[in-house]
Order: C-alpha cells, then structure tokens, then sequence
C-alpha cells in the first residue's frame, strides 16, 4: 500500500484506505472515491499542486494534502 | 388555478441549465430565494396548454442530497419541501450525464428516493456513446423504476418527448404513480435503526410522509442533517430551514441510534453511500455496452496542453490579460456614452424645470447618483459574459486548478481567485462571484478582502493625484500607478492569510473540485445569464446608491445661508450690470468664475463642509487638511465622487473634463504656512488611504446582501477604514522623517 500521491501521471491503482477524519470525508466518498474504486492519477498541477486523477469516468481534483492520505494498491 | 410545478435537478456540469433553457425558451426569471443569495431560477413551460400552465423552476448544481454549499442546501430543502414559498413538486426531473452514469446516478437515485413523482432524462447520450458507453435506456428505467428519455439537449434531441411527458402529466395529474424504490441493500442493523427513525418522521411530520424513509437515512447517514449549534449560529447557513425544526426526542433516537452502530462496528457515516455505489455498480454493468473508446478524446487533449507545466500558465495569463484589457478598454466606449447620457438628461432636466431644490435634488441627488451606477454597467456586464464563458466552456475549473497552489499561501481556495481578480474591475460582481466557494469561512475571507483589490472607481482618484502631486517624468506616473496596484492585491491577501488565521480559522479547506470536459459555449445562454445578473446588480445596488446619493446631495447642500446667498446675488446682477450684451468671453469668463466660487463657497458651508472640518482633527497625523476631508466624506459613497467634490471645493467646477485644469489648481494649492498642500507625499498618502478605505455604499449593500446579515458589511467598513487610516498615518509620518 502507498499514498495516492505517489502514483506517477498515467499509473493507475485501486483506493485501499481513506486515512482522512470520518467527519470530514463524507463529501468524497459521496464523489465516488471508495475503498475499492480504480483510480488513474492524470498529472500534477503546473506547481506540483493540486493533483488531477480520474475515477468512474470523471476527473477530479485533490490537494497533496488529502491524496496523501489516500492509500492505493 | 395553481401552475404544475416541474423541478429540474441533478450534477453540476450535467446540461441541467442548457435543458432548462430549451424547455423555457430562454425566458426564465432569475431572482433570489428569500434570505439567501442563491438564484433563483424559474419559467414557464414554452407550448404548455395554456389550461395547465406548468413552471419550471431549476434547482442549483447539486452533487448528493447532504449540502456543502449555499447553493447545495437550497436544493436539497425544496426537494424535501421546505421552503416556504416554493410548492412542493409536481414532477422532478433529475438530469444525468450519460457519459458520467455512476456520480450522476448517485444523486439521482437520491432524489428518486424521496417519493416524488420523478423523471429521469439521460442528456449528453451522443457524448457517451463516442466514449464507448452504450446505454440501454429501457433497462435503466426497469432498474430505476421510473420512466428514463435519452436526449442530447444542445441539440434539441429528446426535448419533444420530454415536453409532452410533462403536458400529460400536467393535464391529468391523478394518473401519475409513485413507485418507492430504494437502492441501498444496507446491513441489517443499519437498516432497522433507519425504519424505526422513518416511523417516529412520519408521525412528528405527516405532511411530509411520503419523504420520511429518504429523511431518516439522511438523518442517519449525514452528521451535518442533525441541526447543531454550529450550524445555527449563522443565518446564512441556514436561512430556509425554519420549519425543519426537529423534536428533541427525535435528535435523541437518531443520536442513540449511531451510538447502537458505532458499538456495533457499523460505520453510519460511510455505510449508505458504499451500498449505493455497489448498487449503482451493478446497475451500470447491467444496462451498458461497453465499445473500446477512442485512443484519446478531445477534452483530454486540450487539457494537456491547457493544464500544462509551460503552457497552462501562459494560456492562463493571457486569457487573464486579455479579459482585462477588454474590460478596460472595450467598457471605455460605452461608459463615455453613458456619462454624456447622463449629463445631457440632467441638463435638459435642468433646463425644463424651474430652478430651485426640487431641480436640483432631481439632477445633481437622483440623477447623477443613478448616473454612477449604470456608468459602471457596461465592465459589469463585460466581465459577467467572459465569467460565463469561462464557466460554460468549463475552463474556470481549470483556472482554479492551476491557482489553487498560489491561493492555498493564504489559506484560501482556488476558487478564491476569480472573485479577486473580478474586483480589479468591480468589487460588486467580484463579490457576487464568491457564490462558488462552498466553506462559508473562505467565502466570507474572499468577500472581506476583495474590495481590497484596485477597482476601477479607484482609477480617477489615482489619476487625478498622480498629474497633481507625482513629478510627470523618468516613469513616475505609471509606476506609481502599478504600485498602488501591487499594494492592494498585497493587503488582499496578507489579510485574507489573518482573517484565515484568527477570526475565520477553519479546518484547512478541502478541495474537490470536478473538472468537467470542455464544451462550446452556448451563447444565448451565456449572454442572456450576463444580462439577469446584471440587471440584479442594477436593481440591488442601484436603489441603495441612490438613497445614499439623495443623503449626500442634501448634506452638501444644506443648510443654506440667506446671507452668502444675498452676497453671490448681489455679485450676478453687479456682472449683469456691468457685462456688454452678448457678454465678452472675458465677461463669460468671469461669471463662470464666479459661479464656481458661488459653489465652492456653498459647499464649504454645508454640512459636508462642516463635516470635513469635524474630522480635521482625525485627518492631520495623515497631512489632511479639511478640504480634503469634505472630498473624503462626499466619496463615502463611491471613491470617484472625490475627484468632482475637488473640481467643487477648489472652485473648478464639478465636470469630469477638468481633471486636467483640477490638477493644475491642486498644484497650486498652499496651506496656511505657505507650503505646498499637494507634495508627492500628500499624493502618496492619499492613495494609499484610497488604496484600503472602503469608501463604497453599493460594495457595502452587496456584502450586506451576499452575508444576509449586517455584521459582516460593518466589520469589512471598520477594518478597511482603520487599516486605510494606519497606512496612510505610517506612510506620511515616515515619508516625513524621511524629508520629503
């Protein structure tokens, strides 16, 4: 298991574990960022922050902070 | 007889808007719901019988039924009936991106979920289709229960069966049926405590029956559903939620309820929303036909380059720059025809009513002070259609994603950006543009500081003081210009990074932020949403504006002395006298002079005058003297009212002309000890208190419609005024020490 952030632009990987506080995650699980859902990394913003990855079709956009916390295999 | 009412909701991003315009014929009404700044967005049905008329009213994007947003809330409140002054609806209508079916369907089976009677309309089909997903629309409506249209609607396709599903349904509501489906296989123990919260809903609530099993998993599953006294403090957060109101029993056995769940190993908060999304999983498997896609598709090719290391920023910058220049120097035109509107209709009023205070109440109090309102309508609209553009094309998102890093220094969001770099223009339509940043406490943190930024009304003061008191060669001018530029983004975001710090520390925002594919933008909409935004900033700030403009004239022009009236008449009729007939230009001359002195001298008289001795005092640590302070009270209103009560009070006359002569007679000017009033370090201070003060009644009503609640307005007002006071106070004192 590895942070999401970590993944390099392309590499894909599955969300193993979600470390972010129950109370202040709701609105991404809600988003469709589960335990268990495909994740494709995109790229990094032009100052290295925030990250674009892609999951259910969609692009979405984290900071760092929280991809950090995301935990992938 | 009562209109069916149809509420259309769904994703943001998911054609919602484009629909709604379609079924209405671009004439929807954009207001505001009562207490909140969200907007409100209605019309009638376009080819409805006129028997049954229908209104369709279009909620705000909304990504799931338990809001982070303003915008989120309101939907999720009028679709669980809430909201005093809307019906409850007829018939949903919940838009989904065909291209996007799992998230889309999410919400959707959310919303199918509360009872109403609801349709489900697939939009952007063609899209998904040439992605590879092929959708079995029967199969989904079997899977969903209720009836499903495929449609591209910026096409127009599938809008004629949609249209008569609702005329049928609209004639002969007593044929629709409602099929309660859920689409959670929740774990057993979750589910019993959620029926036992649905039983005790439907006997504290049975108006609201048919809601109560949706209600109960809300209530469940969101921590935020439960009122807590953090969301009740504010009444912004919660404005509409007055009937809501829950028994304290009820809170109880909801509270208990996550407690039984918690000691049980159940995670309340998570659990819902995974068994959705492995239904929804099982669905998409179920009704899709997947094709290989294409090696690559167009969206995702712009954004290489768009969001690239070199490019991205570039792009950015330009379009930036070029927005700017645009709104500067396209709005030019118009604005001058505005301002010489304006003039000729206050002199042709002027000229058909007898003299007197009711004239000049008319065309200096009421039509001037509308005058520079609308003078800024041709940058607000400007700004509005390239906003719209920006949103609707989807680039804004990516504006935010390239900022985000910058914003985020200062605690704020990439959001964050488009409200600030809006009020370089006008703090008005930047503010209204913090619509989009879900916290409330970074929104509040935008909305304090965006007024910090350098707005064009600030431009005539800068200039007028620059030819006045800066030396006119080696680049002074324009480089002080692009100084009092820097200094205000420079106080924007150093206090944007205290009022983070201290009063509204939050937990660091999250950012989630979707980012959309690009799109062409669909113009009528984009110019027509240009126009109803518009048309709510004249409507808001103009009334306030010309309030306070009316309050102005009367205390610039009031009281009147008998005897400095007798003095100037006496003056007139001896020019009278005296003047050859026609006068000699010398002669005109010297009554136009006089006329100025006329006016110089009643405004020194006046209350304004009096005023701005008052606060003398206040004003001489700065190097004020009380000319400048009635300049300083008159421009309370709007910053550019300094420039014309200058032109007054050193007997210029007040047209926007003279800026030229202005400068000239300000350099000239002395104080009592002889020595030069305008030195470069008066001008410097001066700016510099421009720079930060407030000095804006209409920026003040807006934050005041924007917070729903006067403490914010006052505070902003406070901090700006003190913050302009303390900087100008250090510049001079400073600059003093320093000799110059």
């Amino acid at each position: 298991m590895r942070p999401l952030s970590t993944l390099i632009p392309g590499e894909r990987a599955v969300v193993a574990r979600i470390d972010i506080p129950p109370e202040q995650r709701g609105r991404l699980l809600e988003m469709g960022l589960l335990p268990g859902t495909p994740v494709e990394l995109v790229r990094f913003a032009p100052l290295g922050d925030p990250v674009e990855i892609k999951l259910r079709n969609y692009h979405l956009s984290l900071r760092k902070l929280e991809a950090d916390k995301i935990q992938v295999h | 007889m009562k209109p069916f009412t149809v509420v259309l909701t769904g994703n943001p991003n998911c054609g919602k808007t484009t629909l709604f315009n379609a079924l209405t014929g671009l004439r929807g009404r954009v207001g505001n719901y009562a207490g909140v700044t969200v907007e409100r967005k209605e019309g009638s049905l376009t080819g409805a019988d006129a028997r049954f008329p229908v209104t369709i009213l279009d909620l705000p994007g909304t990504y799931a039924l338990s809001p982070q947003s303003p915008d989120e809330q309101i939907a999720r409140d009028i679709l669980f009936q809430r909201v005093a002054d809307v019906p409850a609806p007829d018939l949903v209508v919940v838009v989904v991106d065909a291209s996007n079916l799992q998230r889309n369907l999410y919400f959707a089976t959310q919303v199918i979920e509360l009872g109403h009677p609801t349709l489900l309309t697939l939009n952007m089909v063609d899209v998904a289709r040439d992605r590879g997903h092929d959708i079995d629309t029967d199969a989904l409506s079997k899977a969903l229960g209720v009836p499903v249209i495929p449609m591209v609607a910026s096409q127009g396709e599938g809008l004629e069966p949609l249209r008569q599903s609702i005329r049928s349904q609209a004639s002969s509501p007593g044929t629709r049926h409602v099929i309660p489906r859920e689409f959670n296989e929740l774990p057993e123990a979750f589910g019993r405590e959620a029926q036992a919260i649905e039983t005790a809903l439907e006997r504290h609530f049975p108006h609201r029956s048919r809601l109560a099993a949706a209600e109960a998993l809300l209530l469940l599953s969101d921590e935020r559903a439960l009122p807590t006294d953090k969301t009740n403090t504010d009444g912004n957060t919660n404005g509409n939620t007055a009937n809501t109101r829950y028994p304290e029993a009820l809170i109880e056995q909801v509270l208990s309820a996550r407690r039984r769940l918690e000691a049980a190993g159940v995670d309340w908060r998570s659990t819902a929303i995974e068994a959705r999304y492995a239904r929804l999983f099982a669905i998409e498997q179920h009704v899709t036909r997947e094709t290989p896609p294409p090696d690559e598709l167009l969206s995702d090719r712009i954004d290489r380059v768009v969001t690239h290391r070199v490019w991205g920023p570039l792009i950015f910058v330009t379009v930036m720059a070029l927005m700017f220049q645009s709104i500067f120097w396209l709005a030019k035109y118009p604005m001058d025809g505005i301002e010489a509107a304006v003039d000729a209709l206050a002199q042709w009023v002027g000229s058909s009513m007898p003299p007197g205070d009711l004239n000049d109440l008319i065309t200096r109090g009421a039509i001037a002070g509308v005058g520079s309102v609308v003078i800024f309508l041709p940058q607000i609209c400007l700004l509005f259609l390239f906003i719209g553009l920006l949103e609707d094309t989807g680039y804004m998102s990516r504006a935010a994603f390239l900022m985000d890093r910058l914003m985020s220094r200062v605690g704020l969001h990439g959001k964050s950006f488009i409200p600030m770099l809006s009020s370089f223009a006008c703090a008005i339509p930047g503010i209204m543009a913090t619509r989009t940043i879900e916290t409330r406490q970074d929104r509040l943190a935008t909305i304090l500081v965006a007024p910090l930024m350098s707005c064009s009304a600030r431009l005539p003061v800068y200039t007028v003081l620059i030819a006045a008191c800066i030396p006119q060669h080696n680049g002074w001018p324009g480089l002080t210009l692009l100084m009092m530029y820097l200094l205000g983004i420079a106080g924007a975001l150093g206090m944007a990074w205290i009022f983070k710090k201290t009063l509204l520390r939050g937990e660091p925002p999250m950012l989630i932020l979707e980012l959309p594919p690009y799109k062409r933008p669909m113009l009528g909409a984009v110019l027509r949403q240009m126009w109803d935004r518009s048309k709510l900033f004249l409507k808001r700030a103009g009334t306030v504006i010309l309030g306070i403009n009316i309050l102005l004239w009367f205390l610039a022009t009031y009281p009147r002395s008998s005897e400095l009236q007798h003095q100037f008449d006496q003056r007139h009729a001896q020019w009278k006298q005296a003047a050859s007939n026609p006068p000699t230009p010398a002669e005109t001359e010297t009554l136009k002079r006089l006329d100025q002195e006329e006016a110089g001298e009643k405004l020194r008289q006046s209350f304004a005058g009096r005023l701005g001795r008052a606060i003398e005092p206040a004003l001489k640590p700065l190097g004020f003297d009380w000319k400048i302070g009635i300049g300083i009270v008159t421009s309370f209103a709007a910053r550019e009212v300094f420039v014309s009560t200058l032109s007054v009070v050193y007997n210029v006359g007040g047209d926007s002309e003279n800026t030229a002569s202005l400068a000239e007679v300000m350099k000239s000017e002395r104080r009592d000890d002889g020595r030069k009033t305008y030195t470069p370090l008066t001008g410097l201070t001066l700016m510099v208190f421009y720079v930060f003060a407030m000095q804006c009644v209409s920026t003040v009503a807006v934050v005041r419609r924007e917070t729903n609640s006067w403490k914010w307005p006052l505070f902003q007002t406070v901090y700006m005024t003190s913050l302009a006071w303390i900087l100008a106070f250090l510049t001079y004192q400073v600059g003093t020490r320093l000799g110059f």
